[in-house]
């Protein structure tokens, strides 16, 4: 079967693939492109490892098909930091010790953006409920949260 | 992997068209949070038909005979929708209540109605708010009530070359507000053990005048209880009417045991989330 040809825009950089017409999202990310930093966990919608920004909204990569990304605007975990500094939310994971093994945590950083952009000043528990769709098998998750909670006092500079 | 052939036309006329002249079985993708999940493992090659391109899958418009929503529309967007949840607070909730925050990036109002599982959050609240399916074939339009649009467990009434053009719930009269409430063992990100929807129109002094339940998850599709309704009406909402109409839901339940529950348990928290439903919902309507 004929591969589909998609033109799309990851991080800001115009990028083209081909990809099967059934393959997800995440297969042409990590296949086609070469982005390797979103995960893929469970594969059916429920760990977030694989999350990402399509046209701005927060999605999981694995249940949008590759093709759906025709025109679309994706944002990756490799685009949150510059190419020599990384990101607040990305230095207050390191600085939290936020991770153990590291497979949720681009997920994690992606989700953590579009929750601080969406809402910089949460509440801990509107950014556990927002980060639901993260599961995290090795920490327990109050280092993540406590980096998100530094992380967004730091970008509304209240420190 | 999957086989798949992909059209995204741009007009419902274009996504009929396709789904009525494949000769391969065809599905209509949405948000995807059931579909892409359901092909996994699929052999069978197919045609997915992306109605996300046709503008009125997408928009939500508030008229002054109610809101005409269109299917594919994200629950992400309908919930930030703030118009529309002044009008329909139980429907934003319950599609509030739907997965993670990034199947709330994707899942839709239509996609809940056409997954058609017993468990569907949106579905209890659309039948309290009246709302009609408009369902686009190629012999043209027709419209089911929300209540007669799932027939069993992920089967619903529409035949293969017809998709869900639009859902049209109307206008609530004045005084009138709706709630939903389900259980669920976890916290966030679980699926209905039981859900109930209630909307009540009150007069002047209180009484309920107009009333409609709807119970999830404990029959193989979401129940219009008439004896929980009527059990309000003519009442303030006296705990003995709450505990009729918790009796009539509980009579009405026909559920099933599984892990998430017993049929002795849903039968008796359906009881209880009607009551508390109709007490939220009454004091929305200004009770």
């Amino acid at each position: 079967m004929a591969k589909t040809h998609v033109t799309t825009t990851v991080n800001g950089d115009a990028m083209e693939f081909l990809c099967e017409p059934g393959d997800t999202l995440l297969q042409a990310l990590r296949n086609e492109l070469g982005l390797t930093g979103t995960k893929e966990g469970c594969g059916s919608g429920d760990c977030g490892a694989c999350s990402v920004t399509v046209n701005g909204r927060l999605v999981c990569s694995c249940l949008v098909l590759g093709v759906e990304a025709e025109g679309a605007e994706i944002g990756t975990v490799e685009g949150i930091g510059d190419s020599d500094k990384l990101h607040v939310i990305q230095e207050k994971f390191l600085e939290h010790a936020a991770l153990q093994c590291g497979i949720c945590t681009p997920g994690l950083i992606v989700s953590a953006k579009a929750l601080l952009e969406e809402n910089p000043d949460p509440t801990e528990e509107e950014a556990r409920y927002y980060l639901a769709g993260n599961l995290c098998r090795c920490t327990g998750y109050d280092k993540i949260l406590r980096a998100v909670m530094d992380a967004a006092e730091t970008m509304r500079g209240d420190v | 992997m999957v086989s798949v052939v992909y059209e995204a036309p741009e007009s419902i006329q274009d996504a009929v068209k396709l789904l009525a002249d494949s000769r391969i079985k065809a599905n209509v993708l949405a948000g995807g949070t059931d579909l892409i999940i359901q092909m996994q493992g699929q052999n069978e090659k197919r045609l997915v038909v992306d109605v996300k391109k046709i503008p009125s899958m997408m928009d939500a418009i508030m008229t002054d005979e109610g809101l005409i929503l269109g299917p594919s529309i994200s629950c992400a967007e309908f919930t930030a929708r703030e118009d529309i949840k002044a009008v329909y607070p139980g429907l934003v909730e319950s599609a509030y209540l739907i997965g993670s925050t990034q199947v709330q990036g994707r899942c839709s109002i239509g996609g809940n109605l056409c997954n058609s599982s017993p468990a569907a959050d949106t579905i209890p609240p659309l039948i309290v708010n009246r709302a009609q399916c408009v369902i686009a074939g190629p012999n043209g339009e027709r419209t089911v009530a929300t209540e007669d649009f799932v027939t069993g467990v992920g089967q619903n009434c529409m035949e293969k070359d017809e998709l869900l053009a639009s859902i049209r719930i109307p206008a609530p009269a004045a005084n009138t507000s709706d709630a939903y409430l389900r259980f669920i063992p976890r916290s966030e990100m679980d699926i209905a053990v039981v859900g109930a929807a209630v909307s009540v129109t009150l007069d002047d002094s209180g009484i309920c005048t107009t009333a409609r339940v709807s119970i999830g998850a404990v029959a193989v599709t979401a129940l219009l209880v008439g004896e929980a309704a009527n059990a309000l009406v003519g009442t303030q909402l006296d705990d003995s009417a709450l505990q009729a109409a918790a009796d009539a839901a509980s009579a009405a339940a026909r559920p099933i045991t599984d892990r998430r529950g017993t049929v002795e348990y849903r039968k008796q928290v359906v009881g209880v989330l009607v009551k508390r439903a109709a007490k939220i919902a009454a004091e929305r309507a200004g009770g």
